[in-house]
């Protein structure tokens, strides 16, 4: 079902209500995670509470910087946030933005910024900004650039993951094992020159896809199992283990960033596509969530990839293909997890001790977490094993 | 540490330097390098052997070696003339300077290369190695089961299983394996935990001979790029950085026209790799350098073959200006990119992969693709291969040879190759590591004759060459050392 429908079928107007039998692959705010601004919101609010109540998840560091917590690249709001971001531009004002619209997909509309004139459009006091319509569509998010991303074979790449969530209180969430790197087609530069060349810098299948070096064999995509491969023969083991264990850690922390929030209708599901960028000191960032990650196939692998999602994401959300009834305890068996791992169970993580290890072996799995426990104590990361 | 000091007595003086040796680390230093001699140069042979006898003992394969080669030759000479493209000449100054810039992105270019052919292919080749007869064998009887069914039909000696068994008892069902033992199911505490630690210590002794000895059992991966820079004696010196950085600037000054052939092999085998296609650029910057590396010369004193030799233009057959073409007396054929391409995901950094590939060139892959009698020779795989499938397989070989599938026309590529691109990188690696660990390559022909066995029951239903290709096209999800044990160590002879 797409969104468009979803807002049809959980809206107030319409009065249509699921019945026990039927099961929609959306939750109905599903937007409080993948629309740009609202994630941003959700994780700024998520911190804050934790700060709050004193959690040492949320402690900080000399610098003033979230220590656990430090996952999304300096965002803003504009036109809301344009003189916030002003005061941060100016604190480096060498360094590159990215402006996404916060309600489009596919790498639509997006471009970069090195200087304040690009976004005087946005400015709240603008002469020029006759066109200032609240409306969603026109807003924009500003992200600080992570302009020293990793590169491999000097390529810039991003990581596109899966990850289903059948329920969010509580939280149950499961990792797609297949997940893959997209490389851009052309050589990485963060020379200021090539800031109009979207295919250096974004990594959207739908963009590379229109370059002159895209190829139809392998579509520009590398497994997660051959980065690991990479990584530890390049980097070393335990560098590239903090790394996926960082990787799976703020998945886990954005999902509860927006677990209070999420309307937790009983009969949703969904599998989001989380893409993520890794810096050149091995620090992943979250850059988005997507609601409706494209399931078209670009390569025969690819193909295969997708529909193997398709059907392990619908076998834990319905299993032994039965008639689905939402009154179910949404803890499938082990056997139809297919190529998913469980990332994070609250409800079993809360009912064991810390000490409950779900670790799965292998440098080529993608490792599997347990036990993080709300108050748990201090979270070394590592540890996560 | 220094010798220089007024202390020293005459007396003492050989301890002194002996002890100094040994305490500043270069002991260990000179160990490796002897090491690495005896590992590359073959024995010595006859005192009255002449220099040839060093290359290739027996005559008939040497006359073949240099028939190929003319044949090799002469075909890239016709490309030339056809299409009037120099073999090499100097770059005009702006040339120069767009490809100093361009260094790291050579892969964005997109000259015109629809004319240029590979000189060779891997098929080409085997029919050559078909056709070779030793003058001295009457083999007046017709091929029966008595004697061999296989395409190649020269009489040198190979191993059987027995003889494999006790080479490679280090692969054996009693000793643990990374590729079997370090699996999800297997709790690291069995093996995987102590062999880590055996290869840091190894790591931490610098010791060559250790090292080779400790690779037959796999490397862990984060301990294989330093494991391989030891056995291999490389250690990226600044004079090493230097003659990679003077390799790079004779590549901007000079333009050959085997570069055409390097950059159309990568763009047809690496650039669709699956694994592969992200290192596109730095295999430019390791095959433009090493056709222009004239030390690599160094093993034509073991290696059958000869470089190509030319001539500056107008001074045909004067020797003063004999030339060897490439540089380096290496003709590129199709799929000799993908040599280089598995260490990519071992070293970032080009010299120190440069270097790399080049010593596990002199060492290993020439004798892929050439004609000689030595056991890690191309002709003994494929003949090491035949055999053990004749021998064992015998039902399924021949029902292969009955529908016109002669089981090497399938194997010889991935043998060619030494799997690279038929395999998962990772597995590929593992199969690499036994290479050095053995300093053999007939590990490649046990390998495939291991899959053979192991897809024997769908090949012996089909029914004729493209079936039994379709059932062999797909090893990617193939586990090489379980595959290896069991043909070696778990099949009844």
């Amino acid at each position: 079902m797409s969104v468009q429908t979803i807002r049809n079928v959980f809206s107030v107007e319409t009065g249509y209500r699921l019945s026990d039998d039927q099961i929609v692959n959306h939750f109905p705010n599903h937007y409080e995670l993948t629309r740009k601004d609202l994630m941003v919101k959700n994780i700024k609010r998520y911190r804050k509470e934790l700060e709050k109540e004193g959690s040492p998840l949320a402690e900080k560091d000399e610098n003033g910087k979230y220590i656990y917590l430090d996952f999304v690249p300096v965002t803003f709001m504009l036109p809301a946030d344009y003189n916030l971001f002003v005061e941060e531009f100016r604190k480096n004002p060498s360094s590159t933005w990215i402006m996404k619209p916060c309600g489009k997909a596919q790498g639509k509309g997006i471009f970069l910024i090195n200087k304040l004139s690009q976004i005087k459009k946005w400015s709240r006091d603008s002469k020029t900004s006759s066109f200032v319509s609240q409306s969603s569509k026109e807003a924009y998010v500003i992200s600080l650039y992570i302009n020293n991303p990793l590169l491999i074979g000097g390529k810039k790449f991003d990581l596109r993951l899966y990850v289903l969530v059948s329920t969010y209180r509580p939280l149950r969430c499961y990792m797609y094992k297949l997940g893959f790197c997209r490389f851009c087609t052309v050589k990485y530069t963060p020379s200021t020159s090539e800031l109009d060349n979207m295919f250096v810098h974004l990594t959207n299948v739908a963009i590379q896809k229109h370059g002159d070096d895209y190829n139809h064999i392998h579509g520009g995509k590398w497994t997660v199992s051959n980065l690991r491969l990479y990584l530890e023969s390049t980097r070393g083991k335990e560098v590239t283990n903090k790394l996926f264990d960082e990787i799976h850690w703020i998945i886990v922390q954005s999902l509860k960033a927006v677990a209070p929030v999420m309307n937790n209708d009983k009969h949703c599901f969904e599998c989001y596509g989380y893409d993520i960028i890794i810096d050149d000191k091995l620090k992943p960032w979250l850059i988005e969530v997507n609601a409706s990650p494209s399931l078209t196939s670009s390569t025969a692998n690819d193909r295969i990839l997708k529909y193997n999602l398709i059907n392990d994401t619908l076998n834990i959300a319905v299993p032994n293909g039965e008639i689905p009834d939402c009154k179910w305890n949404k803890s499938p068996p082990k056997e139809v997890l297919g190529n998913y791992e469980v990332l994070y169970d609250e409800e079993m993580a809360q009912s064991d001790g810390p000490d409950r290890d779900l670790r799965s072996r292998s440098g080529q799995s993608t490792g599997v977490k347990g036990n993080r426990a709300r108050d748990s104590g201090k979270p070394v990361l590592t540890t996560w094993k | 540490v220094s010798l220089h000091k007024p202390e020293i007595k005459l007396e003492s003086l050989k301890e002194d330097i002996k002890a100094f040796l040994k305490t500043s680390g270069w002991e260990k230093k000179l160990q490796n390098a002897v090491y690495s001699e005896l590992n590359v140069f073959p024995s010595p042979c006859h005192p009255a052997a002449p220099p040839e006898h060093m290359k290739e003992p027996l005559a008939y394969m040497r006359k073949a070696q240099g028939s190929w080669e003319k044949r090799i030759l002469k075909s890239l000479n016709s490309m030339c003339t056809e299409l009037s493209v120099p073999l090499a000449q100097k770059r005009p100054v702006n040339e120069q300077k767009e490809l100093l810039n361009k260094w790291n992105e050579m892969g964005t270019d997109e000259p015109d290369l629809s004319l240029f052919r590979p000189v060779y292919a891997p098929k080409d080749f085997l029919e050559v190695l078909m056709n070779l007869r030793n003058p001295n064998y009457e083999n007046g009887e017709q091929p029966s089961f008595r004697n061999h069914l296989g395409l190649i039909q020269v009489p040198l000696k190979v191993k059987d299983i027995p003889e494999l068994k006790e080479d490679f008892s280090e692969l054996g069902l009693n000793i643990g394996q990374l590729g079997i033992d370090d699996s999800a199911q297997v709790p690291p505490e069995f093996f995987e935990n102590e062999h880590v630690r055996v290869g840091q210590k190894v790591l931490a002794e610098q010791d060559s001979a250790a090292a080779q000895q400790y690779v037959r059992q796999g490397c862990p991966t984060a301990l294989r790029a330093d494991l391989w820079a030891l056995i291999l004696n490389i250690s990226n010196q600044p004079e090493d950085i230097l003659y990679y950085e003077q390799l790079k600037s004779n590549v901007i000054q000079h333009d050959l026209l085997v570069d055409s052939l390097i950059y159309k092999d990568v763009k047809l085998t690496a650039s669709n790799d699956d694994y592969y296609f992200v290192f596109e650029d730095y295999l430019y910057q390791v095959l433009l350098c090493f056709s222009r590396d004239t030390s690599v010369l160094e093993h034509f004193t073991y290696s059958s073959a000869t470089p190509p030799k030319s001539y500056i233009r107008g001074k045909l057959g004067v020797e003063e200006y004999a030339v060897f073409y490439p540089p380096n007396g290496v003709i590129p054929f199709h799929g000799f990119s993908m040599y280089v391409a598995p260490l990519c995901f071992l070293y970032h950094e080009p010299s120190k992969l440069y270097q790399i590939f080049r010593e596990m060139y002199v060492r290993f892959f020439f004798r892929l693709h050439s004609i000689s009698s030595h056991p890690s020779g191309i002709v003994s795989l494929c003949l090491l291969f035949e055999t053990l499938l004749q021998t064992h397989l015998p039902q399924l070989f021949y029902h292969l040879r009955e529908i016109g599938a002669q089981p090497l026309r399938i194997s010889f590529k991935w043998m060619v190759r030494a799997f690279s691109g038929y395999l998962a990188t990772d597995q590929l690696l593992l199969l690499w590591d036994r290479i050095l660990g053995y300093n053999s390559l007939e590990i490649l022909a046990v390998l495939a004759a291991a899959v053979f066995a192991f897809r024997a029951v769908n090949l012996m239903e089909v029914t004729s060459l493209a079936a039994a290709e379709a059932v062999l096209a797909d090893l990617s999800t193939l586990k090489v050392m379980p595959l290896l044990q069991i043909f070696l160590f778990a099949t009844v002879t």
